[in-house]
């Protein structure tokens, strides 16, 4: 027994079966690979807390994290037909379909849904990167439609987080279509004076780019995030030559003209609400118009009202990333002195799912 | 010269002996091949409509690119009188690949745009094949502008591999411009006609094919990637363009079927190259009946029908 035995032995093998934990426990940073706890991870919103890596987050986590109280309703988007063109390639499209619901648990790769924020009706859509590529076929068009047409009738306006490979090339024409498709979508809101706000999140790329992803009346991306009509390396492949650094990258757009903003996903829900609430000619947020927190330690899970429409009211009530900030603490105190508001007669109602904004 | 296609080399082998047999009697006066000739002519014939009448996915693609194929100017040349260019985006360049102003067709004054891809190598290189860069659809918005405002119908050629993939149009916008332009078809107030003439590639293709009408050549198509692409990425092999091409559904045929083309031009036998003036008449006559349908409509009722068209499309898939 030396030193090497009892010491050095044991802290090699401790150091290698760290790598060896559950994959749903720790997360990997993809850029600086710092080992992330997955609660620590969610509660950032799947943003290293090293590096401030975006990584890929579900439509329904950032939809808890987006709306007041992490409350929302699902749009029922209409189904179209499933594989209207009986493709298949090296595999069957209807099975590659049938894989992606399993692995995301999802029905498409779009989700949509009304809720409030800063106690205001928003309807908000969420393309899911992990559903084959967030790629746009027929049922994302109809997502689209159906959230402008929702939109417009509750007079709402509509945040998009973009996240495409581009078409799904398994629809063939059919996909392509739905690039005039979700422009007409965007027309709808245009016409109605509705707030039409695109997020682009990673990666944004063809078609997509190329149709509702490009037209919001306010661009913003999270940083890093690859935006592009032709991917680097077709470019590459066609120009025969390296591309600069950060090519294609949401700062490199924001440099040449092509964004609004690039926004941290943490701040994104305050800026949200603050451009939101001017271009639909509201008054500013007030910070202190809020009932008491529920419970007095807002670090708690988020409140889940029970709506009538349970089942389809989503909501992440355990695993739910928390806002990015605590509510600010004298909130309570003011509330008593809240001015009426747009949304004061629905306040009570709704004092349970409004979560506090934080503070700026 | 003519160009023959693979699929065309039996076909080439025996007009070659047709010619062959006429440049001998040239020479030899006293020499009879017109019967031997004659009948070597209507066999070529027999095989150009047994080879033309079936093509399958593949093959159109290579038809809907042939080198000799009529291409938008010539289309402009023949069909349109007045032709007066108008050039630029005003913000950056003109781009070669989007040919388009202002001209008549059967005198009436119209707006044309399309995309050119020129037909040597030095004009190839000057269209850069047909590939636009944000300026060409940003030229587009421009001429669209100009029609809606004075009321002027638009007229639009498509026929382009695709949106440029270069640094400079990814920097400049490329998919912002392609939206715009789009977005500008959904909105104007005047009746707008696409003829796929060729190739109609994806985003860049849309950026101008978003019409009340849009009608096809019987052997173009229109797809949303080229199917050496589609084959690359989702057989891993880009030789597996022929399975791809047949996937992808992108004949004048299948589109007619989803109900996404309104009609198809028939071409003349062999293909548009084999007589362009017969295919440009043709597709010239579709585009007045086509015009002539719309004659008097409101400008509102010609956004609505747009809007419907496009919402409505893919309803029912190959069930159509």
């Amino acid at each position: 027994m030396n030193w090497i035995t009892n010491y050095v032995r044991p802290r090699i093998t401790s150091m290698f079966a760290r790598r060896d934990v559950p994959e749903n426990l720790w997360t990997k940073c993809d850029e600086c690979g710092t080992m992330l706890f997955h609660r620590e991870l969610a509660e950032n919103l799947n943003v290293c807390s090293n590096c401030g890596h975006h990584m890929y987050i579900a439509p329904r986590a950032r939809f808890t994290s987006l709306f007041d109280g992490g409350t929302f309703t699902e749009v029922k988007v209409p189904e179209p037909v499933v594989d209207p063109l009986s493709f298949r390639d090296t595999k069957k499209y209807s099975d590659r379909i049938r894989d992606a619901r399993k692995k995301t648990g999802e029905k498409e790769a779009m989700l949509v849904a009304t809720g409030e924020l800063g106690r205001m009706p928003l309807v908000a859509a969420a393309q899911d990167f992990n559903f084959m590529a967030g790629s746009m076929g027929m049922y994302v068009g109809n997502a689209i439609v159906a959230a402008a047409e929702t939109a417009v009738k509750r007079k709402a306006p509509l945040v998009l987080f973009s996240a495409a490979g581009g078409a799904r090339m398994q629809e063939g024409i059919l996909s392509l279509m739905q690039m005039p498709r979700t422009t007409v979508a965007v027309e709808m809101l245009r016409e109605a004076g509705l707030p039409y706000i695109v997020v682009l999140t990673h990666p944004t790329t063809g078609g997509v780019t190329a149709s509702y992803a490009m037209l919001g009346d306010v661009q913003i991306a999270e940083p890093n995030a690859l935006i592009c009509f032709a991917g680097p390396r077709v470019i590459e492949q066609t120009i025969h030559e390296k591309l600069p650094e950060g090519f294609q990258r949401a700062e490199y757009l924001l440099d040449h003209g092509m964004l609004d903003r690039v926004t941290p996903r943490g701040k994104q829900r305050d800026e949200l609400i603050d451009i939101l609430r001017m271009l639909m000619g509201l008054p500013p947020a007030i910070k202190a118009d809020l009932p008491p927190p529920a419970t007095p330690e807002p670090q708690g899970d988020p409140v889940t009202l029970s709506e009538p429409a349970a089942e389809e009211t989503a909501g992440l009530p355990a695993e739910a990333p928390k806002p990015a900030e605590p509510a600010p603490a004298e909130a309570p105190a003011k509330a008593a002195e809240t001015p009426a508001k747009p949304a004061a007669k629905e306040a009570d109602k709704d004092a349970g799912k409004t979560r506090a904004p934080s503070k700026k | 010269m003519t160009v023959y296609l693979d699929f065309e080399k039996p076909l080439a082998e025996i007009e070659g002996q047709a010619a062959e047999l006429r440049a001998l009697a040239r020479r030899n006066p006293e020499a009879d091949v017109d019967k031997e000739s004659q009948a070597l002519d209507k066999k070529a014939e027999e095989m150009l409509k047994q080879l033309y009448g079936g093509l399958d996915a593949w093959r159109k693609c290579q038809v809907a690119r042939h080198p000799e194929r009529p291409h938008c100017r010539d289309y402009i040349a023949r069909l349109f009188t007045d032709y007066t260019p108008l050039a630029g985006d005003r913000n950056f360049a003109d781009d070669h690949a989007v040919m388009g102003g202002l001209a008549r067709l059967d005198g009436t004054p119209v707006v044309v745009i399309g995309h050119e891809k020129g037909n040597d190598t030095k004009s190839r290189i000057e269209h850069n094949f047909g590939m636009a860069r944000p300026e060409g659809y940003r030229k587009a918005i421009r001429l669209m502008d100009l029609a809606d405002r004075f009321g002027l119908p638009v007229v639009s050629l498509v026929d382009t591999p695709g949106a440029y993939p270069g640094k400079g149009a990814e920097e400049r916008g490329q998919s912002e411009a392609i939206a715009r332009s789009t977005q500008r078809c959904l909105q104007l107030g005047v009746p707008m006609v696409t003829v796929v003439i060729g190739e109609g590639g994806s985003g860049g293709a849309v950026a101008f094919a978003t019409a009340n009408r849009v009608l096809m050549l019987e052997h173009s198509i229109y797809s949303v990637i080229s199917p050496e692409g589609c084959a690359s990425i989702l057989w891993k092999d880009a030789g597996k363009m022929q399975e791809a091409a047949a996937a992808l559904r992108l004949t004048a045929q299948d589109l007619k079927t989803l109900g996404l083309c309104d009609a198809i031009v028939p071409e003349p036998l062999g293909g548009a190259h084999r007589h362009p003036k017969q295919a440009i008449d043709a597709v010239g006559a579709e585009i007045l009946k086509a015009l002539g349908s719309m004659a008097g409509t409101k400008p509102k009722a010609l956004r609505d029908d747009r809007r419907k068209k496009f919402l409505g499309m893919g309803k029912n898939g190959l069930a159509a």
